[in-house]
């Protein structure tokens, strides 16, 4: 296969190291930690309007958490070998942290949280089922069924304490994932040390965007109403954090442009022509700018709640749409240039292949999966009864 | 007073096996020489310098081909080693009998090295080959270990063809 | 039998027979190689290169590179008057089959290129495993049988010395034919370049004669200020070069 070459590269840049899946790694990542911050707004900041989303954030966070080391694993030459970063990570190598900052990021925090959160119902529930579902409720409990007073309100502090911390992690696991782009002196698309901010607040931003998505189409599922209390809030938060992000960005590129160093022109030439669409078109005009026009407009004006919801919707699908072109842009971009500043490769992307689109698209359905199954198990709905003696009434459609 | 606190005392214990496993287990699967020169396998260095080699070394070919060393002595060609055209032969080197190093085409190998480039220094030998030879083989007048014309070769040459 | 495998027998951890002694019926006067006694590199001589390609042929054949992938090659430049900063730089297969004629005015002169075996390698510092380092005589390697192939070694080379081996699928990259220099011979490279433009170096050995060239010549590495402490050192080399 010829891969199409403008001007000169070095002859082994002109493949592509970092494909379509390690897009995917930071994109999914950041909706992990953008999901958590929302639900620890909730729980550290006690903003009761978005309480409606603390349960629904952090099982969303737990089912993209779980599928983000999948396009790592199947992007490796020799995926059965991953192990080796427990055994001997190299402490000089960003990448290193990965496993233990995930490791982290999984066991000490999420997951704990959303068990301490949902012990109770575990326990109720594992009492009250019976078969198959009966034994994993058992599991969860660890065979104590303590759900005294005092117990559950250790529970709510320990839980507390833990979002505490949860908030840095979440920051430390995105920033990293910044970092490891970040800190590639080689690249100059990738070295700045506002990587790993621009990298949070993107993440916050998509997060939040992704929750607020969810939280509209699943109520919709559901039959039930939106607190619409609740999305103006989230709505608010979304500008908010977009608004820091995208000055973060234009601070990047008005630097970058008027440093203008040894790599500007060809790294410019690349936004006009090869970019120009994902970047320009995509990621700043439709992903941004338009998604923060939209979330402006609902402050200054005054809209219907239907026009508010339908305004929201937009914005937030905008949104989700404009942060995986930044990722894309970050991750390819930072690829079709050569680093002799001389010429440009292109990124082929296979289609059935084990790092093709297919594959690509079957991990972001994934995490849909797994919430849903997730949502099965611990349904998140403050509405629904935690406890599952009292049987929920069929929906009734109020609207 | 501990009963409150029983799931967390589990939990604990679960974390604190998982943890245990975890160091044993790494233990038991680090190759031995990790960390013997650094953060690495040590036995890597014995493991890439064990890899057989291709190329002789012109030291070995010297050993058996004095008349061609003489000859090289004589031009240009000297500082060429003999790997450079005849190609990887350590085979050969160590069972001459096992590896014959191929007859070369003078037209092609010469031309590698004296194809008229402007990108080359100015006093390494060139020519454009079309012009020079019209597409007869360099040896037909230069001796390749010792290339400076030899004028007696080439009557001989003319000779030999001029009797077909 | 091949003189190779009985070399194998021989070869210790820290400890290589030389070859050429083992070909001459005496390997009882082979050096022991020490690991603390060495510190290579290489000197590319510029003006000496005729950009035929030798070098890559070689290197190809000695270390089984894969097709379409170079762990040395050679770029021909072009540089018209004062356009330092846009020179025109060409390296068809890597310069493995030499180069088209070309006949222009204005600057023109090749550029081999190989792994800098830098002293502060970007490359070893983010291998996540410590599958790639500069073993203790300053040469890059790497551990094929423990390297995951996550290339960030590769986006982390600023010179595009490395690259995915699809075979083994793992980072494979120039090794200074370590397979030889621990044996007392040259890399394959140095071993078949007609005009010594490449030159082996051993930086540890006060006797090597790079002490006198470095001393006597204006030598420059690529890409200074990337900072990696590279150990392949360029006479004659043009500001244009990258």
């Amino acid at each position: 296969m010829q891969i199409p070459v403008e001007g000169f590269m070095y002859p082994n840049e002109v493949e592509l190291q970092w494909s379509v899946l390690i897009v995917l790694y930071p994109f999914i990542t950041g909706l992990v930690a953008g999901a958590f911050i929302l639900a620890s707004l909730e729980r550290v900041f006690r903003v009761d309007a978005v309480k409606p989303t603390y349960r629904l954030a952090l099982l969303t966070a737990l089912s993209f958490l779980l599928v983000a080391p999948l396009p790592l694993q199947l992007h490796l030459g020799h995926p059965g070998r991953s192990f080796e970063m427990y055994l001997t990570p190299h402490s000089s190598s960003a990448m290193a942290m990965f496993g233990f900052v995930y490791l982290w990021y999984l066991m000490a925090v999420l997951l704990l949280e959303i068990w301490l959160d949902y012990r109770r119902d575990i326990v109720v529930k594992s009492e009250t089922s019976s078969g198959v579902t009966r034994f994993i409720y058992r599991v969860l409990t660890f065979g104590s069924n303590v759900i005294s007073e005092r117990s559950l309100r250790i529970d709510e502090r320990l839980g507390y304490f833990i979002t505490l911390i949860g908030i840095p992690s979440a920051f430390l696991l995105h920033g990293y994932v910044g970092f490891i782009f970040g800190s590639v002196k080689a690249n100059p698309w990738w070295s700045s040390p506002l990587m790993p901010i621009v990298f949070i607040f993107s993440a916050m931003v998509s997060g939040i965007a992704a929750v607020m998505l969810l939280y509209m189409l699943s109520t919709r599922l559901r039959g039930r109403n939106v607190e619409i209390g609740c999305l103006d809030k989230i709505a608010q938060y979304l500008l908010y954090t977009f608004l820091i992000d995208f000055s973060l960005e234009m601070l990047d590129l008005i630097h970058r442009i008027y440093e203008a160093d040894e790599s500007f022109r060809s790294l410019d030439f690349m936004v006009h022509t090869r970019l120009w669409m994902s970047q320009v078109i995509v990621q700043i005009l439709l992903g941004t700018v338009a998604p923060i026009a939209l979330l402006g407009l609902t402050q200054v004006l005054k809209f219907t709640e239907v026009v508010r919801k339908r305004i929201y919707a937009l914005a937030g699908c905008l949104t989700v749409v404009g942060i995986f072109a930044m990722r894309w842009n970050v991750v390819i971009g930072g690829q079709l240039f050569s680093k002799s500043f001389l010429g440009y490769t292109t990124y082929k992307m296979g289609f059935a292949t084990r790092e093709g689109l297919l594959t690509a698209i079957a991990l972001m359905i994934l995490p849909f999966g797994i919430l849903w199954i997730l949502v099965k198990l611990l349904p998140p709905w403050p509405d629904s009864g935690s406890i599952p003696a009292l049987v929920t009434p069929p929906a009734h459609r109020t609207s | 007073m501990f009963k409150d606190v029983e799931h967390l005392i589990r939990l604990a214990a679960v974390m604190a096996i998982a943890l245990v496993a975890f160091v044993v287990l790494r233990a038991a699967i680090v190759p031995h020489s990790f960390g013997q020169y650094g953060h690495y396998r040590g036995a890597a260095i014995a493991e890439i310098a064990a890899r057989p080699i291709g190329f002789a070394g012109h030291d070995a070919c010297e050993g058996c081909h004095s008349d061609v060393v003489d000859q090289k002595k004589q031009g240009k060609h000297v500082v060429v080693a003999c790997e450079a055209c005849h190609g990887a032969l350590a085979k050969h080197a160590d069972d001459p009998g096992s590896v014959t190093p191929a007859k070369l085409d003078t037209a092609v190998i010469c031309a590698r090295c004296h194809e008229a480039d402007s990108a080359k220094p100015k006093w390494f030998p060139q020519v454009l080959t079309a012009d020079h030879s019209g597409g007869l083989a360099c040896d037909t007048c230069h001796q390749p270990h010792s290339p400076k014309i030899e004028t007696q070769k080439i009557e001989t040459k003319t000779k030999a063809e001029g009797k077909q | 039998m091949e003189i190779t495998r009985r070399h194998l027998l021989v070869l210790l951890p820290a400890a290589a027979v030389g070859w050429k002694f083992v070909l001459a019926g005496t390997p009882e006067d082979a050096p022991n190689y020490k690991l603390s006694e060495h510190w290579w590199g290489m000197l590319i001589d510029i003006p000496k290169c005729i950009g035929c390609g030798s070098c890559v042929r070689a290197c190809a054949q000695e270390n089984d590179v894969p097709e379409g992938y170079y762990r040395t090659w050679v770029e021909r430049y072009h540089v018209t008057d004062y356009q330092l900063e846009r020179p025109q730089v060409a390296s068809p297969d890597g310069g493995k089959q030499g180069f088209p004629p070309n006949e222009i005015g204005g600057k023109n002169f090749f550029v081999p290129k190989l792994c800098n075996h830098c002293a502060d390698s970007p490359c070893t510092q983010v291998c996540p495993v410590g599958a790639t380092f500069l073993s203790p005589d300053g040469v890059v390697l790497v551990d094929k049988t423990y390297c995951l192939g996550c290339r960030y070694c590769i986006q982390a080379c600023p010179y595009g010395c490395r690259f995915l081996n699809p075979k083994t699928n793992t980072a494979e990259k120039c090794t200074l034919c370590y397979h030889r220099i621990t044996k007392g011979l040259t890399t394959a490279c140095c071993e078949v370049c007609p005009t010594g433009a490449r030159q082996l170096a051993d930086l540890k050995n006060p006797k090597d004669p790079i002490h006198e060239f470095l001393r006597t010549h204006t030598v420059q590495v690529l890409k200074p200020q990337m900072a990696t402490g590279a150990k392949v050192f360029y006479d004659g080399m043009d500001g244009s070069v990258r």
